[in-house]
């Protein structure tokens, strides 16, 4: 077993700071490529999967940890990392260990089938596996696939081969490649052509074994005429050492294809001094393929030690569609250095970001955006505004919108602004009653809603929850 | 004892003072009205009652029903019954007015959750009296407000949280004349035994809608002289000159 202690008040701090003891199946510290063999044997790999992956691997071998970001951490030793932990029970929907059964209740995942009317269908990835999928006969009358990649592996090879790695290929960057060698669950999703899913799509991700890295990886093809939302929650167990979250997830949107990816992000972000932590080093790209298909990316990101990844859309089809929503909300010394990249190529095509930063303590908070119009991307139209709002004087926030375009018909608007809750603002909503972490709340919820407003109802409210929870103790 | 007591009230902000010693008693059922010239310290005396952070109180005290609040946070006083309406409401933006209300409303109900069926009729009703139309409570909290749509808000809210004192920091200025009117209507309905309200203005306009029993002279932070609505037609046609005058003759 790991060892397992939690400092009772980072429990308290972070809800979803708990460890749950259950027996896994670990196998032991490193990487090399025996490891990532060992991991395509456990999830029954065919050979193409391994040969992918290794090839993967000796491609990271030759790359290096980028550090243009400024990021400040300590080295990452990759030696030094689990690269797949398990529960050891065979996980059943119908016999799903106590323990776990008692995690998810904790966590507020519904993970029966008598939730069916919950209107959202969840796979749930504890660690390195996918323990179970709900609605799955719902979505399998729809011709919907949505399983476990592992899974898709196996029972979809060829949807998965044609389309893995087409959006973010193996050797794209350092931690695409890693992740490429060595990941080891997340989701997979097909909506077939002219469906439109009826149900929200969400994989909800727990680290929470020790010293143990997860690598998903998601993949998600909406075929022509199809729609479907999709969304994506993740918690970890509060530790004093930092883990290392290296996740892929690509969209492929076919032509008329409309997809909508939300993230309520809440990794463990360490505590006051800044000891633990989660480091979130993702990439998420979305291709919009065919002609007026549209991707939608919305995400609200509050945990984390360092957060850094930039969910973006190439824009090839003609008339395609690209949104970028995000909050960032970072405290204590959290880090994260986030936005998007909107790379226009096809005609009329059109992008729009608006991010909103709020740092607090002694955090920071960067947007690095860029918007790109190719030779021949006539028309592009990009609008973007970018936020921040600072809580009290030692954090800090950057903005860094770069653009380039190569082709004079288009128009690229951007919009900054940095301002700080204001004594005048407090001080008017106090002399009506309200406490002064009221206050500050509410102003800072009022500077999110043009992003909240873009996220899926229910998620909209647990988002705000989770932003007020946030907030208390960082104000004043 | 009055129901709302200023004693000897001193406040600076920075080095600067500007109350040297003021002397109010608002009891409430009340109606005062405070008039001075530029810069006699009306707003910082508004300020300072709501408990600004900016001023500092360096002698005399405040006492709220019997009570002195000089050691409260501006939220505890406004629970204390206290309300300010401000000369230049801020922009909360994003804030929808209804999710404010709400809150504030909240704030003041016993159990800390006012039911939402009767709390929106009365909004829908009080926003009625003061003519803003019913899509008026989705906008952002004074973002992109007119002068006198600012003030309708301010009255609004008022209406909605039923202070024991209210002091109205020059709610008429930059107000025409059909404005003045709603607002100073709204204030009207809100007159009664339960109320006391202390009106500051620069102008004699808005208190032929709102007729004040009491008048008070501020001048260079001070209250230099107080009478019944006759002071008020004295000044009117006279102005501060002949207060001065007044002043040296006594002196």
């Amino acid at each position: 077993m790991p060892d397992f202690e939690t400092d009772s008040n980072l429990v308290q701090e972070y809800k979803y700071g708990f460890f749950t003891d259950i027996e896994t199946d670990t196998i032991p510290k490193g990487l090399n490529e025996e490891v990532i063999a060992i991991i395509s044997a456990k999830k029954n790999e065919p050979v193409w999967m391994l040969e992918w992956r290794l090839k993967a691997f000796r491609r990271w071998q030759k790359m290096k940890n980028p550090d243009w970001a400024f990021l400040d951490m300590p080295e990452i030793d990759f030696q030094d990392i689990h690269y797949y932990s398990a529960p050891k029970e065979p996980v059943d929907m119908k016999e799903m260990d106590p323990e776990l059964l008692k995690t998810f209740e904790r966590l507020g995942i519904p993970m029966g089938e008598r939730d069916a009317l919950s209107g959202v269908a969840m796979d749930v990835v504890f660690d390195s596996v996918s323990v179970g999928t709900t609605h799955k006969e719902l979505l399998e009358e729809q011709g919907i696939i949505f399983c476990s990649i592992s899974e898709a592996i196996q029972k979809h090879p060829d949807l998965v081969k044609q389309y893995l790695g087409t959006v973010v290929p193996p050797g794209d960057n350092f931690y695409a490649a890693l992740n490429s060698a060595v990941f080891t669950d997340g989701s997979f999703c097909y909506i077939p052509k002219g469906v439109t899913c009826p149900v929200e799509l969400s994989t909800y991700f727990r680290i929470n074994a020790a010293d143990t890295g997860q690598f998903e990886r998601t993949l998600i093809v909406c075929d022509d005429n199809a729609t479907c939302s999709y969304l994506e929650g993740c918690t970890a167990p509060a530790r004093d050492t930092n883990q290392l979250h290296a996740a892929v997830v690509e969209i492929v949107a076919l032509e008329n294809a409309d997809v909508k990816y939300s993230t309520v992000q809440n990794w463990y972000a360490g505590d006051e001094e800044g000891k633990g932590g989660i480091y979130n080093f993702v990439t998420k790209r979305g291709h919009c393929r065919g002609r007026k298909s549209k991707i939608s990316w919305t995400q609200v990101e509050v945990g984390a030690a360092i957060t850094w990844k930039y969910p973006s859309c190439v824009l090839e089809g003609d008339g395609s569609v690209g949104e970028f929503y995000s909050v960032a909300f970072t405290n204590n010394h959290m880090q994260a250095d986030t936005g998007t990249k909107m790379i226009h190529v096809g005609k009329n095509t059109s992008s729009t970001i608006i991010s909103k930063g709020i740092s607090a303590g002694y955090s920071s908070n960067n947007y690095r955006g860029l918007v790109k119009v190719v030779e021949g991307a006539s028309n592009a139209r990009n609008h973007s505004i970018c936020d921040s709002l600072l809580i009290g004087r030692d954090c800090s926030a950057n903005t860094f919108p770069y653009i380039e375009s190569e082709d004079d018909s288009a128009h690229l608007a951007h919009e900054a602004t940095t301002s700080t809750i204001s004594e005048d603002q407090l001080f008017y909503l106090k002399s009506r009653g309200l406490s002064e972490e009221d206050a500050a709340s509410m102003v800072v919820k009022g500077f999110c809603k043009d992003v909240f407003k873009k996220l899926p109802l229910e998620f909209s409210v647990e988002a705000i929850k989770l932003l007020e929870i946030k907030l208390e103790g960082s104000i004043g | 004892m009055a129901y709302l007591e200023i004693k000897n009230l001193h406040a600076r902000t920075g080095d600067i003072k500007i109350l040297k010693g003021v002397n109010l008693e608002i009891n409430k059922g009340e109606v005062h009205a405070l008039m001075g010239p530029n810069g006699s310290g009306k707003s910082t005396l508004s300020s300072v009652i709501m408990g600004h952070p900016d001023y500092e109180v360096t002698e005399g005290d405040i006492l709220l029903n019997g009570e002195s609040i000089l050691e409260m946070d501006p939220d505890e006083r406004a629970l204390a019954g206290l309300f300010l309406c401000f000369q230049y409401p801020v922009a909360i933006p994003g804030v929808s007015i209804s999710n404010f209300m709400k809150k504030a409303v909240d704030a003041r109900h016993p159990e800390g959750k006012a039911p939402a069926g009767p709390f929106l009729k009365e909004m829908r009703e009080n926003m009625d009296y003061l003519d803003m139309d019913k899509a008026f409570a989705n906008r952002g909290l004074n973002e992109g407000f007119s002068g006198g749509e600012k003030k309708r808000m301010e009255i609004l809210q008022m209406m909605m949280f039923k202070p024991s004192i209210a002091i109205m920091d020059e709610t008429d200025s930059g107000l025409d004349i059909d404005a003045l009117q709603v607002v100073a209507k709204g204030v009207n309905k809100m007159r009664g035994p339960e109320l006391g309200l202390l009106v500051i203005t620069h102008y004699e306009r808005i208190l032929t809608y709102i007729a004040p029993q009491f008048l008070h002279i501020l001048m260079e932070g001070k209250v230099v002289m107080s009478g019944g609505p006759e002071l008020v037609k004295k000044l009117e046609e006279n102005g501060y000159d002949w207060v001065r005058d007044q002043l040296a003759a006594t002196v």
